[in-house]
């Protein structure tokens, strides 16, 4: 009897999960029909100008500057966590690899505010005077961006590479390959699809930080013409105006919302696909 | 040339170390100085220009006990029920997915959905209480997720030979598989409050933003990240920012350390036996 409850009891707070995210989709979804209706669903993927005031609600300009903040993010990031996970795993002795496991969770630990007040403080006065603009920009986003997700990547690369099964790095041995000749031919392509799973993870996580984006990107809402401009992402448009939105601004958040949840989903799937693919 | 490729990669290695140290040591130059005693235990002045931030720790503190309390029950229960008691692969299947799509939505989304239920559906108050539900559903994920493997990697022949000395499966799990888990649980723990502590995108709407010190769970507070976030982008004060990022940066490193030594001082003890 007693047994039978607990089962009954660990069964609905598992639930929980499923009941989390059912409510998340469903007013994600009931809050933004107002906006989809009122101003048209291709328009909201069309139209350049997002002005409340005048009920122009277009989201073409963050939609892209989403994408490419955190594109260029990983253009930044991916060389040096790949290179590091490799220097961790295989080039660095067993000491320097306990040394580098604090490190790495320090790095994820910081608070991305703080990574935001970093770029704020450091990397807009150091872009305003040596590379252009007025320093918030598209560029400083990215940099802050990398170093916010190079833990991510090193950490899922690492566990990629370990995962390499030790008779693959033996036979390469054996066949005569260096060292560097079975990293490059052996252990990347096996821990790809690792690799690529934690490229994507970090990806995520580009696209969806709020604060520390917003607080070096300058917000101008615009398709940013070089990386030196600023711009205005998806996320960060939430945080700025969800304070004081009213109807259907109130309600075009949420569409930013749905935008941001399709883009994690598609991006989820396609790390599934990957597992699926090569049966990890 | 394997020297150059070495070289090549040991410097990445090292960019990577230095981005971290050059980071924490700039903060932590700029804003140790400014913190004191008074610092820590005194109200802000002037919304922050001057005074301390007491009432900020106090709110963080309040909402990582509450995160957990809520969390920890929820992220651990559904971890114990999908390994020991569901025999259904489709609902595994389905709970899994669920929680890996939980964890992969923005923080900022959790905000938007935390405001728009709590606050404007339910009827709720700006409070502590309100932005620990949403740091919980945070959580949980992570917690689950991670527990879910430390209880799986527990051997079987464990948990047969406690149930061949006559355990029955709830006596099971909480002295055989849970203590065996305990290391691992603990990690997913630690890292899921970590990251809720950190967190201000996701409870700047729910969280209200008082001066004042937070007396019970219902009142409205401003944890650390989210007064960091006002004091630097409003430019409130950068002599409080920089001190407010140095406590915020200080408080990660004590938990990874501590964190870090407890499991390895409990990996050792449980290697001893």
């Amino acid at each position: 009897m007693n047994e039978k409850i607990i089962e009954k009891g660990l069964l609905s707070i598992t639930l929980c999960l499923f009941v989390i995210i059912s409510l998340i989709i469903i007013f994600l979804v009931h809050e933004s029909i107002p906006a989809f209706t009122h101003f048209g669903l291709i328009r909201i993927f069309t139209d350049m100008r997002w002005i409340p005031d005048l009920n122009l609600f277009g989201m073409l300009p963050m939609i892209v500057s989403s994408l490419l903040v955190s594109f260029l993010a990983l253009v930044f990031a991916v060389p040096l966590s790949l290179t590091t996970a490799i220097y961790i795993e295989e080039l660095s002795s067993i000491s320097i690899k306990n040394l580098f496991k604090p490190i790495i969770q320090t790095l994820a630990g910081i608070p991305s505010v703080v990574y935001g007040f970093f770029g704020l403080t450091v990397l807009i006065p150091l872009i305003r005077d040596f590379v252009g603009g007025d320093g918030f920009s598209v560029l400083a986003a990215s940099i802050v961006l990398a170093i916010m997700i190079l833990p991510t990547i090193i950490t899922l690369s690492q566990d990629a590479i370990r995962n390499v099964p030790f008779e693959y790095k033996q036979a390469s041995f054996a066949l005569g390959s260096t060292h560097f000749q079975t990293i490059s031919k052996i252990i990347l392509p096996t821990a790809l699809p690792g690799i690529l799973t934690g490229i994507i993870l970090g990806l995520g996580r580009a696209v969806g930080e709020t604060l520390a984006v917003l607080m070096v990107i300058g917000n101008v809402n615009q398709i940013p013409s070089s990386i030196l401009d600023s711009a205005r992402t998806l996320t960060s448009n939430i945080a700025l105006e969800m304070g004081y939105a009213m109807d259907i601004h109130y309600n075009m958040l949420f569409v930013n919302g749905v935008i941001l949840f399709v883009i994690i989903v598609v991006l989820m799937a396609l790390t599934m696909c990957i597992q699926h693919k090569w049966g990890c | 040339m394997d020297l150059v490729k070495k070289i090549f990669f040991t410097s990445s290695g090292m960019i990577t170390v230095a981005i971290l140290l050059v980071i924490v040591s700039y903060i932590l130059i700029k804003g140790l100085p400014f913190i004191d005693f008074e610092f820590i235990f005194s109200n802000p002045i002037d919304s922050g220009k001057s005074g301390g931030i007491f009432p900020m720790i106090i709110s963080s503190l309040y909402l990582l006990v509450l995160t957990a309390l809520i969390a920890v029950p929820v992220g651990v229960g559904s971890a114990i029920y999908m390994t020991q008691y569901c025999k259904s692969n489709t609902f595994v299947k389905v709970v899994r997915f669920c929680s890996q799509t939980l964890s992969a939505i923005p923080s900022i989304i959790y905000g938007l959905f935390g405001f728009a239920f709590l606050i404007m559906f339910l009827k709720l108050d700006w409070s502590l209480f309100t932005a620990s539900v949403v740091l919980a559903i945070m959580s949980v994920p992570t917690i689950f997720q991670v527990s879910e493997i430390s209880i799986d990697s527990v051997p079987k022949e464990l948990i047969e030979a406690s149930f061949g000395l006559g355990a029955c499966k709830s006596q099971a799990i909480t002295s055989v598989i849970l203590p065996s888990a305990i290391s691992g649980i603990f990690t997913g723990i630690i890292l899921a409050l970590t990251r809720a502590i950190s967190e201000a995108a996701a409870v700047m709407y729910v969280v209200g933003s008082t001066f004042t010190v937070p007396l019970s769970i219902f009142d409205a507070g401003r944890p650390l990240p989210l007064h960091l976030y006002i004091l630097a982008s409003e430019g409130v004060s950068a002599d409080n920012a920089y001190a407010t990022a140095s406590v915020l940066i200080i408080i990660v490193l004590v938990i990874t350390v501590f964190s870090n030594y407890c499991l390895n001082r409990y990996q050792n003890k449980m290697e001893g036996l």
